[in-house]
């Protein structure tokens, strides 16, 4: 397989009505989250395909998780659901009354996960956390993710509490993607240096159509800011302000977005663009002027530099999207 | 052709002058006066008003003591109509969905907007019977420059309608000046036929009672809001309009910008309630309004996360003090941000393509603008002030 054009399987698995497909539709689909309530219950599985960074193809298998799926899932098609798996994204329901079915499930999941493709990742999202109240949300995510660790086999086990109502989605789902993007290295180590030439506090790399953090920078100065989940909450808010302009402008949200947005205040200088075909380039550097667009002028030198070497096809270094899909980045393209 | 030259910037800049001096005075010698600038030009007419310019200017944040002569708005409605949901939408930042969780009100609850005028929203408990004796009616109603009433369009209103009629009537008695604006509200949930009907119902019935009591031309308004979409701000936008003494002034000088520089439609928001104070007189368009709104939104939460401080964060060079920032979104349409001062921001939309390579004569119009209006209200503070002198000088 051409490895440019690499398809990672995600199985998306969980109990019915734990809320596999809102979050699918919230973070791929352009839905707000109070769409969610239009979407009825998953039969069998929904297989879809997400354009991610141009040149990584997600293979979304959303498994309806009816007793009677999982059931089959476990049992007639335990081979064909389990195998080349590269991530196994599994949902908890927070509210849920049988915690101990639930993680004999998952359980049964992880066997058949191990049988089948060992080296997968394990994602586990206690999902629906908007219902507990603020107080306790921590002590229960942390009594529940140390249950989720110890029914989990082998597996390294990544847990995230969720809500599809607050930049808590924005997190999880930013881990899971970090996790697959091939080179990541490679673009870390450019942004690395990227940032250190501009003098810039923070660079993040976003993804155009989710808006889902890809990679970010932080210098010394930078890491001092004390908001720490400060990248879920751009995205939420960029999301949101897309919406907006979606609607106002008549299109759809998913062919809606920004060209530049350039932000000066006393405190700090924000220049958000497009930087290659399928990401935004976010940065904050400290005020001055003279110093805010020059650095705004090397980022569009660097993007010039990406776009050339792209066109040449040396596509080595920095793993650029191919060029000839400009207009299939809608996120979700069901086959 | 939005731009001549630079040159042209610079009549702009003499535009904005003369305008500012013009219509300064022809807005205090218009004929049409709210109640709470009423009270205000009555007490200046006593006086030299020439003698102001001695004053030192004050600054743009009102001192403690002119807060007093500030226009009030008073919530009002029978219980359960949405008042505190209100005013915790618009004043609090609160998400409309979460108003469900409100308790209701018992007591008067005075909240004072900390905004570049500060409105007062007192929110009127509904059961609380205020027309009876045992309550001060000018302790009510004195100094009140609008009156906002909340009707359930969801429920029956017959009652609520018959309360609001005898309190017009009150008011109407005693102080002829207050702005009555009806709120006919959670029109979320009706169909847009049935939503006119009640409109036209409530305002047919309070009409009827206002010219049955011998009222022609009450100053009585009426708008259909929900907090669920932008039509309380809008409606509450209206209602302060009203009681902003320089409206006029402040709309010539934003057309004048917006002419010179392109703009399809521009508003000057108060950050903290994006409720706009004034706007160009071209139509009102939601869609843009609701871009503007939605596109502060963005920069004060995008500020939150990075307007940290400590001794290593250092600036690089020179910067100018306000917030500056603009968006180019997809179909190529530029939203343009503005700070003015503490509480103010010029928002506008720019559709025309020539506009766009000219950022640098849209920033210095609008910088010209930022010292027309700051002139605007420095003047207005010094009126609060002489007032308050006048005040004074009696109980001495």
């Amino acid at each position: 397989m051409d490895a440019r054009k690499k398809k990672r399987k995600v199985l998306l698995m969980g109990k019915s009505g734990s809320g596999k497909s809102s979050m699918r539709s919230i973070i791929f689909s352009n839905y707000v989250a109070k769409d969610v309530r239009r979407l009825g219950a998953t039969i069998d599985v929904e297989h879809s395909h997400v354009k991610f960074m141009g040149n990584l193809t997600l293979n979304l298998w959303d498994c309806g998780g009816q007793d009677a799926f999982m059931e089959t899932y476990l049992a007639s098609q335990r081979g064909n659901i389990f195998s080349d798996v590269a991530v196994l994204i599994y949902v908890f329901d927070i509210e849920s009354r049988e915690v101990d079915r639930d993680l004999d499930t998952y359980n049964a999941v992880i066997e058949a996960l191990r049988e089948f493709s060992p080296n997968a990742y394990v994602f586990c999202l206690v999902h629906k956390m908007d219902l507990i109240q603020a107080e306790h949300r921590q002590r229960i995510y942390e009594e529940r993710s140390t249950l989720i660790r110890s029914r989990s086999e082998h597996f390294y086990v990544d847990t995230f509490g969720s809500s599809i109502w607050d930049q808590s989605l924005y997190k999880a789902w930013a881990g899971i993607v970090h996790k697959l993007i091939p080179n990541l290295t490679v673009i870390e180590r450019f942004l690395t240096a990227f940032a250190k030439k501009i003098d810039a506090e923070e660079v993040i790399l976003f993804e155009r159509s989710t808006f889902l953090t890809v990679t970010s920078v932080t210098s010394e100065v930078g890491e001092l800011n004390p908001i720490y989940d400060r990248h879920e909450r751009l995205s939420n808010i960029m999301k949101a302000f897309k919406h907006c302009a979606a609607r106002n402008t008549l299109t759809t949200p998913a062919s809606a977005g920004f060209v530049v947005m350039h932000t000066k205040t006393p405190q700090f200088n924000i220049f958000l663009g497009r930087f290659t075909d399928n990401t935004y380039i976010f940065l904050v550097v400290p005020p001055g002027e003279a110093a805010y667009n020059c650095a705004v002028l090397n980022t569009m030198l660097a993007r010039e530099g990406f776009s050339k070497s792209a066109a040449a096809g040396r596509t080595d270094g920095f793993p650029l999207p191919p060029a000839e899909t400009p207009e299939d980045t809608n996120g979700l393209a069901t086959r | 052709m939005p731009f001549a030259s630079v040159r042209r910037s610079r009549s702009l800049d003499l535009d904005l002058d003369r305008c500012l001096s013009n219509n300064y005075l022809s807005s205090l010698a218009s004929t049409y006066k709210t109640g709470a600038q009423l009270s205000l030009e009555l007490l200046l007419q006593g006086q030299n008003y020439a003698g102001g310019s001695a004053l030192p200017r004050s600054s743009l944040i009102p001192s403690t003591q002119a807060r007093d002569a500030k226009p009030r708005l008073l919530l009002m409605g029978l219980r359960r109509s949405g008042k505190s949901s209100i005013a915790s939408v618009v004043f609090h930042k609160m998400p409309p969905n979460e108003t469900l969780f409100l308790e209701s009100t018992t007591r008067i609850q005075k909240d004072s907007i900390h905004s570049f005028m500060d409105f007062q929203v007192w929110d009127f408990p509904g059961q609380l019977e205020y027309l009876e004796p045992s309550f001060d009616l000018e302790d009510i109603f004195g100094s009140l420059g609008a009156l906002v009433w909340v009707i359930d369009a969801q429920d029956d209103y017959l009652d609520s309608v018959a309360r609001l009629n005898r309190t017009i009537l009150t008011v109407q008695q005693y102080y002829p000046g207050i702005n009555i604006e009806v709120f006919i509200h959670k029109v979320d949930g009706l169909s847009d036929e049935y939503r006119t009907d009640t409109f036209q119902d409530i305002v047919q019935r309070i009409s009827d009672e206002l010219s049955d009591a011998g009222y022609e031309n009450a100053p009585v308004h009426y708008y259909l809001t929900s907090i669920y979409d932008y039509s309380v701000f809008e409606a509450f936008s209206k209602v302060i309009q009203k009681l902003i003494p320089n409206l006029s002034t402040l709309e010539n000088l934003i057309n004048t910008l917006g002419n010179n520089c392109g703009f399809e439609k521009t508003y000057l928001f108060d950050v903290l309630s994006k409720i706009y104070i004034a706007s160009d007189t071209r139509p009102v368009d939601m869609a843009c309004y609701e871009m503007c709104s939605d596109y502060i939104d963005v920069i004060v939460d995008i500020s939150e996360l990075y307007s940290w401080d400590h001794p290593e964060r250092r600036p690089k060079g020179e910067q100018i003090q306000e917030a500056e920032s603009h968006v180019v979104l997809h179909d190529e349409t530029m939203i343009h941000l503005m700070e003015m001062n503490k509480y103010l921001c010029l928002v506008s939309v720019i559709r025309n393509p020539e506009a766009k390579e000219k950022r640098g004569l849209i920033d210095m119009n609008c910088r010209t603008f930022q010292d027309a209006l700051n002139d605007v209200f420095s003047r207005s503070w010094e009126q609060l002030e002489q007032l308050e002198q006048l005040e004074d000088q009696p109980s001495v």
